[in-house]
């Protein structure tokens, strides 16, 4: 069999779903493992293991979804920037369908506003060279594994003096917000950590965690065979009482990630407090762009300021799944008022929300 | 969008920052920008039209071989 797809091989799956009884022997109560990654949420359902895991392990989703954790106010601030004369918004397509106060950037479109769907950064880059006399405003969201291409498209728009293409950065980073989801959620005992962010930052930034919480963290890849790994060496920790961060995924996540991104987001990006979705203000959780590119910050350019931050929407309980507090099905809205198709809220509306993961694939799947 | 893709592509033709790589059979252009060091024959795992990370094979070996040899061995529950 072919390397790569030794990695879904269920002969070696079913090894350690053994090795995985094994360790669950005798344990009176089942381990509660958060899967940070929204990745990691919708292979878990997809694969069919979240069901086969459940009499084991209370598998709960995390705040890894980017679409999910952007708060109402920031949705609401990208209705703004889209209401500017002369812009064009240049966004990814998870975040069309996300209802702000103001309804979906798809509604906007639909009243008027000029809304482009891209790619990448870069997209967006190419169509403010396409678009001279306009300005086009890349609405950019996500983490670590998407912000050093945002870095990019920022620092070729300088040195090509391409003076009409903006960023609105609500970038995130994912260190401190787990250090605010452990500090709110006591019931975690392990972290299934995200792949590809890991890729970029290594394993460094996550020490902390397993320092300050006492919980331990296993970096984890994303075919059946790297998640079994992960959750086995994870409760096998938990069982040991062994608060550790362990790398699952040594093929594609080094112990440094990936240098030239990092160098990136250091070089166009600073630190700042960021709002997520059910978790608040996090110090140090965001990406704003750094003082050698303020130029090309949207805020500043079109001197828009940050509404205030909003209660959630009336029975959307989208905060509490991002901190694993509920299930999906937990919430009075999912399946009947909230499905995929007239989604109420982002954890239902993004393909990696732990809500549309829950619905397509069956509740308990 | 921002899913994770787990499949490693591998690099067939490289032209500056852009390459060809082939990813369960068909043929797509990424961008290497983010993997300045990568060479053809490499495998990538590509994130959003980049690749982010270069594959390492031996140790994808290893971890195949711990697992055949170190795992599952314990006594059906």
């Amino acid at each position: 069999m072919e390397l790569w797809k030794r990695f879904k091989d269920p002969a070696l799956a079913q090894k350690l779903l053994q090795e995985l009884k094994g360790l669950c022997q005798g344990s009176s109560q089942r381990p509660t493992l958060m899967e940070v990654c929204g990745t990691h949420t919708v292979a878990l359902s997809r694969t069919g293991l979240r069901e086969v895991l459940s009499p084991y392990l209370d598998l709960r989703s995390g705040p890894g979804c980017p679409v999910c954790v952007t708060d109402d106010s920031d949705i609401d601030l990208m209705a703004e920037v889209a209401r500017q004369p002369g812009v064009i918004v240049a966004t990814y397509g998870d975040m069309l369908r996300v209802p702000g106060s103001y309804g979906t950037l798809l509604d906007l479109k639909a009243a008027g506003a000029r809304v482009q769907l891209v790619y990448s950064a870069l997209d967006a880059l190419e169509l403010a060279r396409e678009n001279p006399r306009d300005t086009v405003v890349m609405l950019g969201v996500g983490f670590e594994t998407t912000a050093p291409v945002a870095a990019l498209a920022v620092q070729r728009a300088a040195s090509e003096g391409i003076s009409n293409f903006l960023m609105l950065s609500l970038h995130k980073t994912i260190p401190n917000a787990l250090r605010a989801l452990l500090a709110e959620n006591s019931r975690i005992d392990g972290l299934i950590l995200p792949g590809h962010v890991s890729a970029i930052i290594g394993e460094e930034p996550y020490r902390f965690i397993a320092e300050e919480s006492g919980v331990p963290a296993v970096i984890t890849g994303f075919e059946a065979v790297d998640m079994l790994l992960g959750i086995v060496e994870l409760v096998r920790l938990i069982v040991a009482g062994r608060p550790e961060v362990l790398n699952a995924y040594r093929r594609v996540v080094s112990p440094d990630g990936n240098p030239r991104a990092r160098a990136l987001l250091e070089e166009a990006f600073r630190p700042v407090a960021a709002r997520w979705r059910g978790l608040g203000s996090i110090p140090d959780s965001g990406l704003a762009l750094a003082e050698p590119f303020a130029a090309y910050d949207a805020l500043q350019a079109l001197g828009l300021r940050r509404p205030e931050a909003r209660p959630p929407r009336r029975g959307c309980r989208c905060g509490e799944v991002l901190r694993g507090l509920i299930e999906p099905a937990e919430c009075g809205l999912f399946a009947k008022a909230c499905t995929p198709h007239s989604p109420v809220g982002p954890c239902m509306v993004s393909s990696e929300g732990a809500c549309a993961a829950h619905y397509t694939y069956g509740r308990n799947g | 969008m921002f899913m994770c893709l787990g499949v490693p592509a591998r690099i067939e033709e490289l032209e500056g920052d852009r390459a060809t790589v082939s990813l369960e059979g068909t043929r797509r252009r990424v961008s290497v920008a983010l993997t300045p060091d990568v060479k053809v024959g490499d495998y990538v795992l590509v994130h959003a039209g980049y690749a982010v990370a270069v594959v390492d094979e031996e140790s994808a070996r290893e971890t195949i071989r711990l697992i055949e040899e170190a795992y599952g061995t314990l006594e059906e529950v």
